[in-house]
């Protein structure tokens, strides 16, 4: 707990967490994990540990498994086989915010929570989130940027150990996603959870996290530690050699496709 | 990729423009060109000349008064029935019937719409079986129910009570039913029990086609009414009306008429009203 503490302060990278405390706690462990859809196996052996406090991103092509996987870890999915350990703390963003149209903002948050402070302590995560105004509002009065914010407090309310999150800005203008990577970049620092951002965007991938996988065919074909000093820049050298890397991981050939040098959003 | 691919195509013209016309204040003048009658005067305005024709058949003559009574005649016994009590007090009874039938049949039609959406099971014992009987049309019934119920009170409101029953039960179990599996997936992230996920998500979700559904049993429960209180009744609107057929008394039917009308939109406009007291999150409420 001291430990934590410290990192709230001075938020460290994950080697230098791992400095400071050798071993932290795992969070998430799978073996040997598979999943079929009649005989189409689109997940066929993944063993991954994802340690508190580390930030995963899977990339992947659309179709490669990667939201079945986040699934399976959200105990979503029966089906599948293998041996999955996770903290009973998770919570999921989605990529729709999946705000009950009928429920204020505030009562959305709150959802399933017990206890008396349960909604001040909901008014307190709409406040870190910025939508401290709204907690009152109908969901439907929101913009999509919000409604997200409003998504993400639900998740960091129930304070998880895991984080998993679906692609949870795919569906942001190129702006408001800007804003919304600074404030998971916060709450992730404050609230420490383990997190599995799964993403298309190997931009948003780099920019967040500590750790990056490739999914593909089934398998992890590459995980790769982001070794890019703090702020992280779209124009650092590093940051384009492994972009470069993960693309072609992913099968995209930059020259060809005039990816190279194009910001993405 | 050879060097012509990679040539862009020479630009051509020409290219034929056209203006769009514009506004000098910003529309300002277009709204000003129509003339100014109120939308309520203009819808008034059919209804008054209809009445206008009426009344004129009527006092020349073209329309005999064994046929249809004139609107001047039905104003003036409209008025008598209010001040001798009749009117207020067949009112009262038929209202009393359709409030009664729909107290009980709009609870039993939401218990089975519940135990059919909730369920498997409950799917399987319920739903063909009450789409089987939604087609029997429920006037005809009247013979079984005067045998088994006679011709009191319980024989009338027990129509009523199976006119609500079915649009209640079939919107709001097919809403159930049709609930969108991404809230129930959320449900399960957030840990809510079965019975949170039904009271939190499951039932605001079914509530616009439940509302939906009472509005079309209201309208039922009024023609039920009719239906049941010409036959064999004692007392209430439909009672003063085939009374004043037996006496030629068009005025009186034409009275009885509007009251039905009145009580309809009455009370649709109430259904309306909860509708928009329960469903305030929906955007443009």
């Amino acid at each position: 707990m001291a430990t934590r503490e410290v990192e709230v302060l001075h938020p460290l990278t994950l080697d230098e967490r791992v400095g400071l405390n050798p071993e932290p706690p795992l969070a998430v462990r799978t073996e040997a994990v598979r999943r079929r859809f009649g005989d189409r196996v689109v997940l066929d052996r993944i063993d991954l540990d994802i340690r508190k406090g580390e930030f995963v991103a899977l990339l992947g092509r659309s179709g490669s498994g990667k939201s079945t996987f986040l699934r399976a870890l959200a105990g979503l999915d029966e089906g599948v086989e293998g041996r999955i350990t996770v903290p009973t703390a998770r919570s999921v963003v989605f990529q729709d915010p999946r705000l009950l149209p009928w429920a204020s903002v505030l009562d959305n948050v709150v959802l399933g929570l017990k206890g008396g402070d349960a909604r001040d302590h909901g008014r307190q995560v709409l406040d870190e989130v910025g939508l401290g105004g709204h907690g009152d509002a109908w969901p439907k009065t929101l913009s999509g940027g919000e409604a997200q914010r409003a998504s993400l407090a639900r998740a960091l309310v129930r304070e998880p150990e895991l984080l998993l999150l679906d692609e949870p800005f795919g569906a942001l203008d190129a702006l408001t996603r800007i804003r919304m990577h600074a404030l998971l970049q916060r709450l992730c620092a404050r609230y420490t959870p383990a997190v599995l951002l799964v993403t298309h965007d190997v931009d948003e991938a780099l920019l967040l996290a500590d750790r990056v996988l490739v999914l593909t065919e089934g398998v992890i074909s590459l995980d790769v530690p982001v070794d890019v000093p703090a702020p992280r820049l779209r124009g650092d050298r590093q940051f384009i050699s492994l972009r470069s890397r993960l693309l072609a991981e992913l099968g995209v050939d930059e020259a060809a496709e005039g990816a190279h040098g194009k910001a993405l959003p | 990729m050879t060097a012509v691919a990679n040539q862009p195509p020479p630009v051509r013209g020409p290219v034929e423009l056209v203006e769009l016309r514009t506004s000098e204040d910003g529309g300002a003048q277009r709204k000003r060109r129509r003339l100014r009658v109120p939308r309520a005067v203009e819808r008034l305005v059919g209804v008054v000349l209809l009445l206008a024709v009426w009344q004129l058949a009527a006092s020349v003559g073209w329309i005999d008064e064994k046929t249809l009574a004139g609107p001047a005649d039905v104003a003036s016994t409209f008025w008598t029935m209010v001040t001798d009590g009749t009117l207020p007090d067949a009112i009262w009874v038929s209202l009393k019937r359709v409030v009664v039938g729909m107290a009980i049949g709009v609870p039993i039609g939401l218990v089975l719409a519940l135990f059919s959406g909730l369920s498997r099971v409950g799917e399987d014992l319920t739903d063909s079986t009450m789409h089987m009987l939604r087609f029997v049309p429920l006037i005809a019934l009247q013979p079984l129910i005067i045998l088994w119920l006679g011709i009191g009170e319980s024989a009338k409101i027990s129509l009523i009570v199976l006119g609500a029953i079915f649009p209640i039960y079939v919107n709001t179990s097919n809403a159930i039913r049709s609930i969108d599996p991404r809230n129930l997936e959320l449900a399960r992230t957030l840990g809510l029990s079965r019975w949170a996920t039904i009271r939190r998500i499951v039932l605001p979700a079914a509530l616009p086609a439940f509302l939906v559904g009472l509005r079309m049993a209201t309208g039922v429960a009024w023609l039920m009414l009719v239906f049941a209180e010409q036959i064999n009744a004692r007392s209430g609107i439909g009672y003063l009306m085939i009374k004043a057929q037996t006496f030629f008394q068009t005025d009186v039917i034409v009275v009885c008429l509007l009251v039905y009308a009145v009580l309809g939109v009455v009370s649709d406009f109430g259904v309306r009203s909860l509708e928009g007291r329960l469903l305030r999150w929906q955007p443009g409420r």
